[in-house]
């Protein structure tokens, strides 16, 4: 029995401790945008944000998973893939065949909430995530428009897309310990 | 509720699969081939032909036969549909047939294979005269209805206007009655010059990244059905080995286990509630196999094979013009260079999959394929129902570069598990270790390049010896009798079309001999074009130093009979500066090669550390493929064919020890990634006189072009791939 928080609902469900998170968001939880592709932290298709980490889920036992824990998968990142990243994603027509692109936004959105405005360096470090169509060179460009265009409105707005998974995960929290 | 993929009104059959949101969660509910019948949908939507329904909104869908796996060709094949059509493109909505639906149909969507970069230029003519005709058809409603000429009325996105009556009407209100109307004559189609393009031709976005941005989009990974159940397979790790026993009861009593199933006679599968149940009970069961004579093989065994057939005496003689021979054992000067290129595997991101269901008198698949028709086949066959008795869902691929094309062996394994529980829909997941283990391998091949040249430094003579496996051969042995298989000699061909060498030489000669090995084999993105290109390309760089030419003037001179693969290079040379000051440490390589009927090539700056570490800074690709139907997705096919063909270039390799691949997973089997990505730059030379492919051209000149540079920096050539294994400092 695993008492998992995902995108913000705190799920009770029936699976044996040594279970990977990423095949019990995918075949308990039923939210299957969190992709397998290799199952040994290799290839990064599996990325969801732990704790507001990008980690990934193939290799992480779910026994070891405190209900406290806020895990937040590609479906939870925004509404209406409103999220900077998502939308910049969207304007350089990223994706290919787009199978691995649920991991390399949840890598992107992390990387950004760490550093607003990262240098190439930063972003080579950050995006480890293969691609196998190819879309390094616009994942690159994306990551630096959304950074640009977080930092455009996030003065405006405070409460701009960029910060719905964080407060989400926030109020959840506070619901847990309650 | 949200549908994510909608692709009803197919009039004849229907499936729907839609993401369900309930209770503040998101559960993944689909159904397939349930819900509205014909004649609940037709009264909303006219299929006013095959290619186009009109919605009374003025939706128009356009209809797509060929598998979309990122290569963009579903945008591409619905602009060139749109710009005949007439319609409004922000109006656009595809769908895309299935194999069941073509079948019944007698082919009415023609060819459904997506392989070869011909998803396009395949079916261009046709699609293009489906867009007009349809639009022949509502102009004719229109004119019906308003009992004028239908000359007099003219048409822009989707908006009829009569002029002289000041009337106008919308595709959507004229399409029931245009669906009634018969076709019209072929002869009177006239298509429009590409000149006045206005939605073909242009940078739009793609129809489909939506989805793929939020997690939505269903892969055939992520196929959900009710009392769906899930399975796992273990194939002979030794190619040709088989299934001796395995020892089920130590795996029945596990979590969710179902049962043990024997796939085939080399193939074991578990089948439980999850995959993880599955993945982890298979790998807990004892299993036997008999490896077979495959056992005794290894890099080291073929690789002595190929160089045998690189001196054998039997070979198979392609082009002969003079005598190159003699012409190079007479020459001033000789060169002489063998080179290596190893297997490898395609690495789609999304594994080998398939859902199958069998029930009395009824077949269907989910499948990740390339060519829903030879998926239809091997349902078929496997089942045992016929063709019209069987169903394949096409799912959008999770990457394809040649997998999922014509093996379908992840159907039949699917089919053959499923047959085991009759009505229940059962999916079959490889494991990425049993997906690179199991792979249809680009083949590996050597090559014996000799060259003579004159006092004056000019070619006299020009000898390609290939010593490799044989695709055909391997499945197709019919078209390769007496060693003949012209495939493995492709880009090097006399013929113009579809792979021609671009280079003359007063005496030539292309000989290939055929050394085939126990290890499967097939299309790799680009397929023999990566091998042949390196071969010539880094050759030639060879020649011309032996000569004390720049590699450049070098092609020119020998290029005069082929202006449009001269045409490449020289764009190519001009958009990189070629000859021109580059940063200290940096060097330049350049490649030009012809493949899927289309002119590609490269100049890569490369530098090499003192510890013999490449780093490829810019790349920069022109590409002539005729019609550029959307360039921003040529562009994009530019990019990945850099990142497909580096990580080739610089670690793909997929070794053979006691007859199996050694590497099982990305951390042997490398894939560059973001922090390697050099810059790309694209230049689209398009001539508007042929249709050329657009997926794999560009590959095969990425490694010859870095190979070329690593030379220029190291003043050593490059013989071997992948890079890795070479000493360079």
């Amino acid at each position: 029995m695993a008492k998992l928080n995902i995108n913000g609902r705190v799920r009770e469900i029936a699976v044996e401790a040594d279970t990977p998170l990423l095949w019990v968001i995918r075949e308990q939880v039923g939210l299957t945008g969190t992709k397998y592709g290799c199952g040994v932290a290799q290839c990064g298709a599996c990325s969801v944000h732990f704790n507001g980490e990008v980690v990934r889920s193939c290799v992480i036992p779910v026994g070891g998973i405190k209900a406290t824990d806020r895990i937040v998968t590609i479906e939870g990142l925004s509404t209406n893939a409103s999220h900077p990243v998502q939308k910049a994603w969207a304007a350089l027509d990223v994706p290919q065949c787009g199978y691995c692109q649920s991991g390399q936004i949840m890598a992107a959105t992390a990387l950004l909430k760490k550093k607003p405005r990262p240098t190439d360096a930063d972003i080579d470090e950050a995006m480890t995530n293969i691609c196998r169509c190819g879309t390094y060179q616009r994942i690159r460009a994306a990551v630096h428009m959304a950074a640009e265009s977080a930092a455009g409105t996030a003065t405006v707005s405070p409460g701009s897309p960029a910060r719905v998974p964080a407060r989400r995960a926030k109020s959840n929290a506070a619901k847990v310990k309650a | 509720m949200k549908t994510i993929i909608d692709t009803p009104n197919l009039s004849r059959r229907h499936f729907i699969i839609s993401t369900v949101v309930a209770g503040g969660g998101l559960a993944l509910g689909m159904s397939f081939g349930a819900g509205a019948t014909e004649a609940q949908t037709a009264a909303a939507d006219s299929e006013v032909n095959v290619w186009v329904v009109v919605k009374p909104d003025d939706t128009c869908v356009i209809r797509i036969a060929r598998s979309e796996m990122g290569q963009g060709t579903l945008t591409g094949l619905a602009q060139l549909v749109a710009e005949e059509l007439e319609c409004d493109w922000s109006k656009v909505k595809t769908e895309s047939i299935t194999a069941g639906q073509n079948n019944s149909r007698k082919r009415a969507w023609g060819d459904m294979s997506t392989g070869g970069s011909r998803g396009i230029r395949g079916s261009e003519d046709y699609v293009r005269r489906g867009g007009a005709a349809a639009r022949i058809l509502l102009l004719q409603a229109a004119a019906d209805e308003w009992k004028v000429p239908v000359v007099e009325l003219t048409v822009s996105k989707g908006i009829i206007t009569h002029a002289a009556s000041s009337r106008s009407t919308s595709y959507g209100k004229v399409a029931a009655a245009a669906a009634r109307l018969p076709a019209p004559d072929a002869k009177s189609i006239q298509l429009k010059n590409p000149r006045d393009w206005t939605i073909a031709g242009k940078p739009l976005k793609r129809l489909d990244t939506a989805d793929k941005l939020d997690g939505s989009k269903v892969f055939a990974i992520d196929v959900k059905l009710p009392g769906m159940l899930n399975a796992a397979i273990k194939q002979c790790p030794v190619f040709g080995g088989k299934l001796t026993s395995y020892d089920e009861a130590k795996v029945l009593s596990r979590a969710g286990v179902r049962k043990v199933v024997k796939v085939n006679d080399s193939a074991v599968a578990v089948v439980a509630d999850t995959w993880w149940h599955a993945k982890t009970a298979l790998d807990a069961l004892p299993i036997v196999w008999d490896e077979g004579l495959g056992a005794t093989q290894s890099s080291a065994t073929i690789a002595a094979r190929l160089k045998e057939g690189l001196d054998a005496q039997e070979v198979y003689v392609s082009r002969n013009e003079g005598d190159a021979i003699k012409a190079i054992a007479g020459a001033a000067k000789k060169i002489e260079a063998v080179y290596s290129t190893p297997f490898l595997a395609h690495a789609t991101m999304e594994p080998m999959n398939c859902t199958a269901r069998l029930s009395a008198g009824r077949g269907e698949v989910w499948v990740a394929t390339q060519n829903a028709e030879a998926s239809l086949a091997a349902l078929s066959e496997e089942s045992g129902l016929p063709l019209d008795q069987c169903e394949v869902y096409k799912l959008d691929l999770g990457g394809g570069f040649g997998r999922r094309g014509g093996t379908q062996d992840f159907v039949r394994q699917a089919v053959s598990i499923a047959r085991q529980f009759p009505d229940t829909p059962v999916k079959l997941i490889w494991s990425r270790e049993e997906d690179m283990a199991h792979d249809f391998y680009r083949p590996i091949s050597q090559a014996k390049m000799s060259a003579g040249l004159d006092e004056n430094g000019k070619l006299v003579g020009l000898l390609v010896r290939v010593s490799g496996q044989s695709i055909n051969a391997f499945f197709n042995p019919a078209l390769t009798t007496d060693g003949r298989d012209e495939r493995q000699l492709q880009g090097l061909y006399e013929k113009p079309g579809d792979g021609q060498l671009g280079y003359s030489a007063p005496n030539l000669r292309t000989e290939y001999a055929m050394r085939n090995t126990h290890v499967p084999v097939g299309p790799w993105r680009g397929v023999n074009t990566n091998q042949n290109g390196v071969y010539m390309e880094c050759f030639i760089d060879e020649v011309a130093r032996a000569a004390g030419t720049d590699p450049l003037e070098f092609r020119r001179a020998l290029m005069g009979k082929y202006p449009k693969h001269l045409g490449v290079l020289n764009a190519v040379a001009e958009k990189a500066g070629w000859g021109k000051p580059l940063p200290p440490g940096v060097f330049r390589g350049i490649a030009q090669f012809m493949g899927y009927g289309s002119y590609s090539a490269a100049v890569a700056e490369v530098s090499v550390s003192p510890q013999g570490k490449v780093k490829v800074h810019r790349m920069v690709l022109a590409i002539n493929c005729g019609h550029a139907v959307n360039p921003d997705q040529i562009a994009a096919q530019v990019e990945g064919s850099v990142a497909y063909g580096l990580s080739a270039a610089l670690y793909g390799e997929c070794s053979i020890e006691k007859g199996r691949v050694v590497e099982q997973n990305f951390h042997t089997y490398e894939i560059v990634r973001l922090n390697e990505m050099p810059k790309v730059e694209t230049v689209i030379v398009p001539t508007y006189d042929f249709w050329g492919g657009v997926g794999e051209p560009t590959i095969c000149v990425v490694s010859p072009a870095v190979m070329n540079a690593i030379a220029a920096a190291t003043g050593k050539p490059v013989r071997s791939l992948p890079l890795k294994n070479v000493t360079l400092a």
